[in-house]
């Protein structure tokens, strides 16, 4: 279980990005934070992690308090939180075998992981995963020798090989296509689901947002407007949100059924 | 249409919108250039006369002689050669700490700044002034030119490094972070495969860059295939200088071809 107890982030610069955010997470459910530029979505998932130092508030993973960590009991900590990006964040000339098995770098010594001798155990739950994303026959091509939907699945191995409690997920669909999109977030979801895992998904998308995920955070200048079910969505909560605009083409509920089938997430 | 025409007249902005700091710019530099072209005393008669004896000492030259110095040439060949490899590796190896830490993304302000000290104090003099120095220091021999070189190295090395770890992808390495890497690892498997093909390509033109240097430190005592050049002006053997000249060109030209090749290769 995640909880942000009054988490406030100001930057630098003044600007505060979370105003006292309060916020809990139960094991194995889906959450998407939805908002719009600039709402504090990548700085809330970064402040669990501590890729951006929180300015204060608490953040709860099971029972312990990361917010206090020093460097190498945070090292431990992130162990738990396996972290997807937008632009898939893959080293690009690594192999596809190396990202996810830098997933295991927290559990490896260096001089281990600086030989590339992982541990079998390892090196099977990599194979594994790729298998289950369709990724298997990749494992020695280079990262940038991919496509965008085939990033993305590594980017999603190397954060389940870390064995996490939770995923942060910030704009997994961002730079994909509309049918991609839905694929990987498919895919996020049955993980999610088979593992049970918490996820956090930062997403621009409303629409794939309801589509995937039973509760929806809805973020406007660092404060949580909305928190609630994904039909709860209606005009006005969205103009809350992210501001007057005409909503009923949102709102407009996308009939799932006529989706690709999961087979394609293989393809 | 808009038949009421208003002519707007559009003209690109001049880099420098001061116009009187312009004008003065462009009027300074004709009026100094005019100068110094007027104070530059050329002797036409003397650089006739010069041209004949030229010709004459160029004549000198040839035919090359490669065969009555040709133990010394070879001991001269084999000490830049040594000079080359272990000035380019030590220099490089010493680089890569001075290197991390002056790349300001990945060091504290303080070793920040002592670390590009050391580069910009290396990287004034030039290897000629530095072998000056180092003969001084240590006596004349192939130990003063290894020094001013891998000294040399380091100032390049590092620079280029330091930049090159300035401009890599911050996404990727804070992905790897994300993962509990060790700060190690952390390097090895995101700084490092981003500025490795880079770092390669550049120490191999450094080898290059090296070895021509070797023959000039030689000149002023710094041991190699240029002292063995200066005493063959010293005694007046042209004939063998031209040798030597040959066989420099030869080693740069060949070095040349396989650092590009190799160069190519990495990327």
């Amino acid at each position: 279980m995640l909880r942000l107890d009054s988490l406030v982030k100001k930057y630098k610069t003044g600007d505060m990005a979370l105003k006292s955010v309060n916020l809990e997470i139960p094991n194995g459910q889906v959450l998407a934070l939805i908002g719009p530029s600039g709402a504090g979505k990548s700085t809330l998932i970064r402040c669990v992690n501590r890729l951006v130092e929180p300015t204060s508030g608490n953040v709860w993973l099971g029972d312990v308090e990361l917010t206090r960590l020093g460097s190498s009991s945070l090292r431990k900590a992130r162990r738990k939180m396996g972290m997807i990006f937008q632009e898939y964040a893959l080293v690009e000339r690594l192999s596809v075998m190396e990202n996810v098995l830098s997933g295991r770098l927290g559990y490896t010594g260096f001089w281990r992981s600086f030989f590339r001798k992982f541990p079998q155990p390892d090196i099977d739950e990599a194979f594994h995963l790729l298998e289950r994303v369709g990724l298997d026959h990749m494992a020695n091509k280079r990262a940038d020798e991919l496509s965008g939907g085939q990033r993305q699945r590594v980017g999603i191995c190397r954060a389940l090989i870390q064995n996490p409690e939770i995923l942060l997920i910030d704009e997994p669909t961002a730079s994909l296509d509309p049918k991609t999109s839905r694929q990987i977030m498919r895919l996020i979801c049955e993980l999610c689901e088979e593992r049970q895992l918490a996820a956090i998904i930062n997403i621009h998308d409303v629409l794939l947002a309801q589509m995937f995920s039973k509760r929806i955070i809805g973020l406007q200048l660092g404060e949580v407007v909305y928190d609630g079910p994904p039909d709860g969505l209606t005009p006005e909560v969205l103009t809350r949100i992210y501001g007057e605009e005409d909503w009923e083409a949102t709102v407009e509920r996308v009939d799932e059924d006529n989706l690709d089938a999961p087979a394609d997430i293989l393809g | 249409m808009n038949t009421s025409k208003v002519q707007r007249v559009w003209k690109r902005p001049p880099l420098i919108s001061n116009k009187l700091l312009r004008w003065s710019l462009w009027g300074g530099a004709a009026i100094y250039l005019s100068i110094a072209l007027g104070t530059m005393d050329i002797n036409w008669q003397r650089a006739a006369e010069g041209s004949s004896r030229g010709a004459d000492f160029l004549g000198s030259f040839f035919p090359p002689d490669f065969s009555s110095r040709w133990d010394s040439i070879v001991d001269g060949i084999l000490e830049s050669l040594w000079m080359t490899v272990t000035s380019t590796v030590i220099g490089i190896i010493l680089s890569v700490p001075v290197g991390l830490g002056a790349a300001r993304n990945l060091s504290y302000k303080p070793v920040y700044y002592f670390c590009r000290g050391i580069l910009a104090v290396s990287r004034t003099f030039p290897e000629v002034i530095l072998a000056i120095f180092f003969v001084k220091l240590f006596g004349f021999g192939p130990f003063a030119g290894f020094l001013a070189l891998s000294v040399g190295t380091i100032g390049f090395y590092g620079k280029l490094l330091a930049e090159d770890i300035e401009d890599m992808d911050p996404v990727q390495a804070e992905a790897i972070k994300a993962t509990g890497a060790g700060w190690l690892q952390w390097l090895n498997y995101s700084v490092q495969p981003q500025v490795m093909p880079r770092m390669i390509g550049l120490g191999i033109y450094r080898l290059d860059i090296n070895f021509r240097e070797s023959a000039v430190v030689g000149i002023v005592g710094g041991g190699g295939i240029g002292a063995t050049l200066l005493t063959s002006f010293d005694r007046y053997e042209f004939d063998s200088a031209a040798a030597i000249l040959l066989i420099i060109i030869a080693f740069v030209m060949v070095m040349e071809y396989v650092s590009s090749y190799i160069r190519r290769w990495v990327q």
